[in-house]
């Protein structure tokens, strides 16, 4: 068992399971049928990349944990999730810039992730590289018509960039726990992401004519366990099947 | 690529044409609608190739789409009922030639 890694692991694997949950309630709710499929195929990508990595986690524990008793039986102090991905879904705008955002960075992240020297760790990530293409292309080209469509729909997509962009640094930090993990990983130098994703979103941005707020980033926590409002709720109903029916099979 | 909205609150249709792997030609899978050719072609691939079904999508506004009218099924289809000569199966297909 390595602390560090089953640490790193579980970061990767949560901010995939709580934006796959998040992007899921647009099932049945969509703005229109094509989208509503398009959202929950976003969903179910993200949510089988976090299977993936919880599994491999549990792995890595070595406790006989594996990616159900992950999601389903550890509380909120215990998710290493973002806080940006926990937030409540909001409109159509507000899941679209999120999906930018997160997509953009988990573009540069999984990139990287690609050279480990832990095959499966890398194979994983070429995998889901290949579904995030498409969530990137997906949520740029609407965030593109969102800002530069409708005076309403200018204002939504600006409201949900201003809401947004304080919680993204929390993409950006590394601490201990990862720079154990990457060595373990036989991973090269972590590069610069946010350069590369500040370039990738601000040009998304102009081409919708969207504005990057100043506003200062807010405080981070979610590394560690320390989470919004939200995830309770989130989890509450994320969990409550398993919960209720321990070892329920159909 | 931009189409005229025909109705205030519905977007233009499109439909959709995709490859099957094996190489074949495309075949009309359905219709969707979508504000223009690249949402169109996003939609498509969510929609209809979601299981794998196709290596190639086309979209097409469907208003691009000349249709015949069903008044001109008698002139345009029953002359060829009759002629047995038209069709190909008095030949023989050597083997190993696949997807005729």
């Amino acid at each position: 068992m390595s602390a560090p890694l089953f640490e790193f692991l579980l970061r990767l694997g949560d901010d995939r399971l709580i934006l796959g949950h998040r992007n899921a309630e647009w099932c049945g709710h969509g703005p229109i049928l094509e989208e509503d499929i398009a959202i929950t195929n976003i969903a179910l990508d993200l949510t089988g990349a976090a299977q993936l990595l919880l599994d491999l986690a549990g792995r890595v524990e070595g406790q006989g944990r594996d990616a159900d008793a992950l999601a389903y039986w550890r509380d909120e102090t215990q998710f290493r999730n973002l806080q940006m991905v926990e937030l409540p879904r909001g409109d159509f705008a507000f899941t679209m810039v999120r999906q930018l955002f997160f997509s953009a960075w988990t573009h540069f992240l999984f990139e990287w992730l690609k050279q480990a020297a832990h095959e499966e760790l890398a194979g994983i990530a070429a995998k889901a590289q290949k579904e995030n293409r498409y969530h990137l292309r997906h949520a740029g080209e609407w965030v593109v018509r969102l800002g530069d469509g409708t005076e309403e729909s200018h204002r939504r997509a600006q409201e949900a960039v201003d809401a947004l962009w304080p919680w993204t640094d929390e993409m950006f930090a590394t601490d201990a726990v990862d720079q154990a993990a990457q060595a373990e990983l036989g991973l090269p130098v972590r590069p610069d992401l946010k350069a590369e994703w500040r370039a990738v979103v601000a040009d998304v941005l102009e081409r919708a004519r969207l504005t990057i707020p100043e506003t200062p980033m807010r405080m981070t926590g979610g590394r560690k366990g320390r989470h919004t409002e939200s995830l309770g709720r989130l989890l509450a109903e994320m969990q409550i099947v398993p919960r209720s029916h321990p070892g329920a099979t159909w | 690529m931009a189409t005229e909205t025909t109705d205030r609150n519905e977007w233009p249709l499109w439909e959709v044409f995709t490859q099957p792997p094996n190489g074949k030609p495309h075949e009309h899978a359905g219709s969707l609608h979508a504000p223009d050719a690249e949402i169109a072609l996003q939609n498509a691939r969510d929609v209809y190739t979601r299981r794998g079904e196709a290596v190639s999508l086309w979209v097409v506004p469907s208003q691009a789409i000349i249709a015949s009218a069903p008044s001109d099924a008698g002139p345009f289809f029953d002359p060829g009922n009759d002629k047995a000569y038209r069709h190909p199966q008095f030949y023989k297909i050597p083997r190993g030639v696949r997807g005729v």
